[in-house]
Parts: C-alpha cells; structure tokens; sequence
C-alpha cells in the first residue's frame, strides 16, 4: 500500500511553520484545532442554556417575585421591576432546549471529541475533508450567533418550545423565523459533519485496523454520524415548509378554520399540523441517540482503561449500537399517542419503541459488567463515568412507561417527562461529557486537571443533579404539567409537591457554583497542572501513541495496528500491563 | 501533510474519498426530497379539493424541460468520457453544452413562475401551488448549485486537467453523479406535480 502519511514529501504546502496566526488558530484545517474551536465554543453555549435554565428556576421556585440584582438588568420587555413576564418565560424554555441540544451537547459530544478523538483512534492524519471540517465549524458558529441574537428580535426570541409546534409556532413573533434560519445553518453544519466522519472512519482507517479492531468510541461516532447524515434532512424540510408558512403565507401546516384572537385567519387553510410533528420528531428521536450515543463511547474507552481489563462483550456492544441505529428510525411517532393517530399505528410505535429498549440494556449492562474484576483506578475520568452509569439507568428506565400508551397518556407532557429525558441528558450525557475532558486534557494541553478540584466537581454535580431531577420525577406522578409559568402554583392538586420547586431551584444554583471548581480548574490547569507524559493513563489505543499535544499530521511514524483496542492484562504480557494496538506482542 | 485516498483509491473498500463523500450527501437528499415528497401525499390525501396538475400547470414547457435535463445528464457524462481520454477540447465542448442545457431548464422554469404570478398564483393561493412552488424552489437551488461547480470546472477550475489528470476526472466524475441526482429529482417532480 501506498504510504502517504510518512514526512517523505519534499514539497509540504501546509507545514507548521509556514502558517499564520489565523490560518493556525482561526481558519485552521486541522482537525485537532478544530476541535478544540468545537469544545469551546459548545461549552459557553453549554454554560449559556444552562443559565437561562437557572433563571427560569428563579421564576419556578418564587413565582411572580422579583428577581434580586440580576433581574435589574433585564428590559422592561422580559423581566419589568425583575418579575419575569410569562412571555419570557416561553422564550427562556424554548432557547434553553434548543441551545442546549442543539448548540450545547451535539457539538461537544460530535463536533468536539469525534473531532479531536476519532482521527486519532483510527490512526489518520487528519480528517478526510479538511476544508470541509473548517466549513462545518463556522457554519455552526453562524448559526449559534444567529440563535443567539433572535433574543433582540421583535417580540423576543422564539417562544414555541424548543419543538416548534404549528400552529403556534406559524403565527409566533419573528423570533421563530429567525430560530428557523439559524436551525438551517447547525442542520447545513451537522450534515457537514457527518459526511466528513463517515469518509473519515471506512476510508483512513490505518493499516491493520479492521472494523472489529476499532475502539468502541469510534463505532459510537460513527453510528451517530449516520443518524445524523439521514434524519436531519427531513427537520431541514421542514423547517423550510414552515418558513414558507411564515414569509410566503403558504398553509402547509394551517387547518383550515382556524381563528386568532376572534379573528379568522386569513390564509388558504387546509394545512396539517401533524405533518410537523411527523417531520419533526423523524428526526428529534434520532436525536436523543445523538445526544447519548458519543457519551457512551466516551465512558467505555474510559471504563476500559480504568479496569485495566477488555470491555466485556465488545462485539456485542458493536451489533447493539448498530441495531439501535437502525431501529431510531423507527420509533419517532411514541411522541405523538395523544395526537390521535390512531390505535394501530399506536400498537407499531409502543412495540418498535420497546424493541429499542433491548440494544440501549445491552450496551449499558456490558459496561456495568465490565467493572466485575476489575483492579479500578478510581481517577477523575473514571468517577464521571461511573456516576454516568446509574444515572442513564435512571433516565432509561424511566423512559419505558412513556413509550407505553396506557402509562404515557397520563404521564405526557408532565413534568415525569421534563425528569425522564434530563437524566438521560444531564446527569447522564454531561457527566459522560465531563469524564471525556478529564480523560483527553492531558493528550490536548501536555497537563493534567487538579484531582482536589476534579473530586469537589465531581461529587458537587452528582448530589446537585439528582437534586434537580428526581423531584421532577414525583411531580410530574402528582399531575404537574411541564411548561408551567408558576411551576404549578395556580393549580390545587399541585400543592402538595410543590415545595420541591424550591428543592430543585436551590439544587440547580448550587449545581452553577460547582461548575467554577471546574472553570477554575480548566484555566489554571492549563498553566500549572502536573505534566503529563505521552500516555499518562497507560492507554492501549491509538489517541495515545502520538506525541503529547500530538503534532500537524498526528503521527511521527504511521502507526499499523495489529490487535483488537483493549489488551489489558493480558496474561502473555512481559511487562507492563498492558499493550497498544501498534505493537506487537513479543514472542 | 497529505490526506490519503484522495486521489487514489482505497484497495479494501474499492472508494477514493470524494466518491463516498457525494454518495453520502446524495443519501442525505434522499432523505430531504424523501420528506418532501411524503409531505405532498400527506397534504394531498388530507385535502377535499385537490386541483389536477395539468390544469393549472404548463405542461409542455415542463416536458421540454425534462428533455433538457435528460440530455444534460447525457453531455455531463461524456465530458468526464472526455477527460478520461485526454481530449481537453472535446471536455470543454461538453461541459459548456451541459452548462448552456441548464441555464435553458432555468430560463424556462424562470418564464413558468413569471406566467403563475401574473395570473395572480402564488405560493399561498393553496397547498398544491405552495408544494410545487417549494419543491421546484428547492430543486432550481440545486440546478443553480450544480451550474456553479461546472462553470468552475468549466473555466478557472480546468487548469488542473493537466496538471492532475487523474483528480480532475474524479472531480467531474463527481460533480457528473451530483447533476444525474439533480435529473432524477426532475423525473420524479415532472409527473408528480404536472401529471397525476
Ligand atoms: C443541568 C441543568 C439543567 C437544568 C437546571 C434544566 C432545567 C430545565 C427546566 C426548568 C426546563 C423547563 C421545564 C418546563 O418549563 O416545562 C427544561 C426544559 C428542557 N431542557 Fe433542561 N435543564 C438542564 C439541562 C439540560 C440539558 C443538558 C439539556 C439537553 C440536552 C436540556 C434540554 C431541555 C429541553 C429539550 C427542554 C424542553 C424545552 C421545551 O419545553 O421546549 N436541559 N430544562
Ligand atoms: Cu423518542
């Protein structure tokens, strides 16, 4: 085979030295730099949705009271004397999920660690479209701004929720339509992406590294690469039917009939309100494998090298992910049993949405069953990732009664939903999120995090996050319904859960002072941190066998791989315990 | 630093890199005109009054647009024939006959849009103008998107016929797969919106 990789060039149009500051740093094509833009920049978006989130917790916990200092900053438009109007409140719901899912976890778990990680892994250079990757980040970043500026919109930003249901969202304020372009540009960027880590994965694989030899991270990304690739286009599609409802007064989702503020509305009619949905969540199921999948891929890479031993069931992880892929598409319309479908096409979605159920069990009992004999290491990474563990149970697990008519018709749109899906995303995906920084800063930046600060992070969020999120659990049981300007407060039956407002509010501003032990820690770190060497954890796979930060063009030497990811203790070994899957093991 | 299989092809997967890329983004619209077209027989099984196609549109102009599109996908092949045997001149006479075939769909589709809004037909007049309005919006968007790459090809982009033979035939092999998605979505929109 031909080798393109090794330094034999002597014509190198883009080597090191030759770059500037802005094509090395701003405009870069690398996709290590790359994905560092990514992680930061999805971190403040992160940090950004997750404050809006505190504010609507204030709202939630004291209703009507007015908000001390902070909500003197707010214009009479949001927040008049500091007291939110419910207006804003819509506004803040609606930007906190889309931020969050869209701006936050997506482009951390994807843009960033598939960017930096996955070339790595699979012993590649570079990803196979460079410019492309550099594209994709801006177009990202353009969006983001967008989705940020439509707070200064007329009216305020989009306040339909974050699911831009017709025909409120068709007759909203201009805030949506600008929440309709920026989805353009993250939908343009994803799709980017995601074609970049296919090519990626099947065509840079190194020498020796056969699909079965690829670390299970690396399969995770490239299954969410395909979820990604195929159920964007339809929310793309239907973002632009629903711009053309808003700017050329088509009616594609308008029923006939319908009437506004005792007026008729005046458009031709004869829309249908659940063709959105359909369109809609054909991709926001795919989504939420989005959000989890990457995170599973970081806490097995992190639960191998922590256990010292091989991930237990590995393939079967591998046709796990695979089958789950496939059946996400399969499953969209359990969101919609109270939409009136239909009995029988209830009875598909309830049995599909079951039969998913069976490859997530799998994949998370294989990683808990990898712990069993294992000498753990219990490290910072290692904490995250086994806190991740029984709180994706949690969230899964609680998912189940919602994908059953009889239990979802009850328990739809309360709060019990509101608590379902942040356990699979906060303190599950965030806490996966939070163990893959811990874990790869010492390959990015030369230096470890600070254990002390890594220890107070950890155990601060773990108590805080449950803190926030069980009480949804109990109050969306008792009836409380999810976007509730006062929380419930004007509802009887509410009453006697709703001191767990306050519970959760205080939960969620103690949670945001636990996060600057991590923020201090990530900017210090980066100074004084203890220095790491190539391969501080004595991990087996390719990330690691590059030099520490890892160089233009990653590898000193091509690496070729000639075992499977996770020879950990293995008994032949000489010394050491363990052996990465560019060497050999001596005879 | 160079990427590898950008040029040549990957012995176990058959693939050079750009040729899986164009198949992936063609799944992707697939997928995109895929919604598209379920959202037409949605709308159109919902709603009592649904006009026949021939009666509103034109169907002649759209027949002799289908022809045009057919006989692009037919120049854009032997242009990259051209490249493949070496003979620059005959690869920019069909080239630029791919590009002039195009700019003939867009004219046409052009005279078609001006002669609905002069009869007072708009995109919100009913579902049926709104879906074909949206459909053959999006479909000229990517005639437009195709017409750019070509005409780059065409000229400032031809430099490299000599330079590198082999990654330009690539490229237009590309762009060719690309313009045959664009004839095919043609096909299905011409008897979809005109004809049933
Ligand atoms: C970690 C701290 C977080 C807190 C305190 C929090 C809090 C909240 C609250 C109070 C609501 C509104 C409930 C309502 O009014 O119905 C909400 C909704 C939501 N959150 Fe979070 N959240 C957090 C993290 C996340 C994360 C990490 C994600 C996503 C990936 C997320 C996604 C959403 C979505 C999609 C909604 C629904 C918005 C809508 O109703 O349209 N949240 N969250
Ligand atoms: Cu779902």
């Amino acid at each position: 085979m031909n080798d393109v990789h090794a330094p034999t060039h002597d014509h190198d149009p883009d080597h090191d030295h030759e770059l500037g500051f802005w094509r090395k740093y701003v405009f870069s094509v690398d996709h290590k730099v790359i994905g560092i833009q990514y992680g930061i920049t999805a971190l403040v978006f992160l940090f950004t949705g997750f404050c809006l989130a505190m504010l609507m917790r204030w709202q939630l916990a004291y209703p009507g009271e007015p908000l001390p200092i902070i909500g003197g900053l707010f214009s009479e438009a949001t927040m008049p004397n500091g007291v939110m109007l419910p207006e804003f409140y819509n506004s803040l719901g609606a930007m906190h999920g889309t931020i969050m899912v869209f701006l936050g976890i997506v482009p951390l778990a994807v843009g960033a660690f598939g960017n930096y990680v996955l070339p790595l892994q699979i012993g590649a250079p570079d990803m196979a479209f460079p410019k492309l990757n550099m594209a994709s980040y801006w177009c990202f970043l353009a969006g983001g701004i967008v989705m940020l500026c439509s707070f200064l919109a007329p009216g305020g930003a989009a306040n339909s929720g974050w699911t831009a249901y017709p025909p409120l969202a068709d007759i909203a304020t201009t805030g949506q339509t600008v929440w309709l372009i920026a989805m353009v540009f993250l939908i343009t960027s994803s799709l980017l992406g995601s074609i970049n880590f296919i090519v990626t994965t099947i065509q840079l694989r190194a020498e020796g590294l056969t699909f079965f030899r690829m670390p299970f991270f690396v399969w995770a990304q490239l299954v969410t690469a395909f979820l990604l690739l195929l159920a964007f286009p339809p929310l793309e599609a239907a973002a632009v039917l629903q711009l053309m409802d808003r700017l050329a007064d088509t009616s594609f989702f308008l029923p006939s009939g319908l009437v506004v503020d005792g007026q008729p509305l005046e458009v031709a009619g004869g829309g249908s309100p659940l063709l959105w949905q359909h369109l809609f969540w054909f991709l926001a199921h795919p989504e939420v494998y989005v959000l989890i999948l990457p995170a599973m891929g970081i806490v097995a890479e992190v639960i191998a090298n922590n256990t010292r031993k091989p991930l237990f069931g590995y393939r079967g992880m591998v046709y796990a992910t695979l089958f789950l892929g496939f059946m996400s598409f399969m499953v969209w319309a359990h969101h919609m049993f109270l939409t009136g479908m239909g009995t029988s096409i209830s009875a598909f979605f309830q049995a599909t949405t079951m039969i998913i159920s069976i490859p997530s069990v799998i994949i998370l009992s294989n990683l808990f069953i990898s712990l069993w004999g294992g000498s753990i290491r219990f490290s910072i990474p290692m904490l995250f990732a086994l806190g991740f563990l029984p709180m994706f149970g949690i969230g899964g697990l609680t998912g189940l009664p919602l994908g059953l008519t009889a239990t979802d018709i009850p328990l739809h749109d309360t709060y019990y939903v509101i608590g379902h899906f942040h356990y699979v995303v906060a303190p599950g995906t965030i806490m996966a999120l939070f163990a893959g920084i811990y874990f790869w800063y010492p390959k990015i930046t030369g230096r470890h995090m600070n254990k002390t600060l890594g220890h107070i992070h950890f155990w601060g969020t773990l108590v805080c996050m449950n803190g926030i999120f069980f009480p949804m659990l109990i109050q969306g049981l008792n009836g409380v319904s999810r976007r509730l300007y006062d929380g419930g407060a004007s509802y009887e039956f509410a009453e006697p859960v709703l001191y767990l407002n306050k519970i959760m509010s205080h939960s969620s501003w103690t949670l945001g002072l636990f996060q600057f032990f991590f923020i201090v820690n990530f900017f210090m770190s980066l100074r004084t941190g203890e220095r790491a060497e190539e391969n501080p954890w004595q991990a087996t796979t390719l990330d690691w066998q590059t030099p520490t930060p890892p160089p233009h063009g990653n590898f000193t030497q091509t690496p070729v791989v000639h075992h499977g990811p996770y020879e950990y203790s293995h008994p032949d070994l000489k010394q050491g315990d363990y052996l990465p899957q560019n060497l050999e093991l001596e005879a | 630093m160079q990427i590898p299989y950008t040029v040549e092809t990957r012995p176990d997967t058959g693939l050079h890199n750009s040729k899986l890329g164009i198949w992936l983004f063609l799944a992707s619209e697939v997928m995109l005109f895929g919604a598209l077209f379920s959202s037409y027989i949605l709308l159109r099984i919902n709603s009592p009054d649904w006009p026949a196609g021939h009666e509103v549109l034109n169907v002649p102009i759209a027949a002799f647009n289908t022809v045009v599109l057919i006989s692009s996908s037919i120049t854009v092949l032997l242009a990259w024939g051209a490249v493949k045997f070496n003979e620059f001149k005959k690869f920019r006479l069909y080239l630029g006959l791919t590009i002039l075939l195009a700019f003939v769909f867009m004219i046409a589709k052009a005279y078609e849009y001006n002669a609905k809004f002069s009869h007072g037909l708009y995109p919100s007049t009913d579902n049926f103008l709104g879906i074909y309005f949206t459909l053959t919006g999006l479909h000229g968007l990517h005639v437009v998107g195709g017409l750019v790459v070509m005409i780059y090809f065409w000229g400032p982009g031809s430099g490299m016929f000599h330079s590198e033979p082999k990654h330009f035939a690539d490229r237009i092999e590309v762009a060719g797969i690309y313009w045959h998605f664009v004839d095919l979505v043609w096909i299905f929109l011409f008897p979809v919106l005109y004809l049933l």
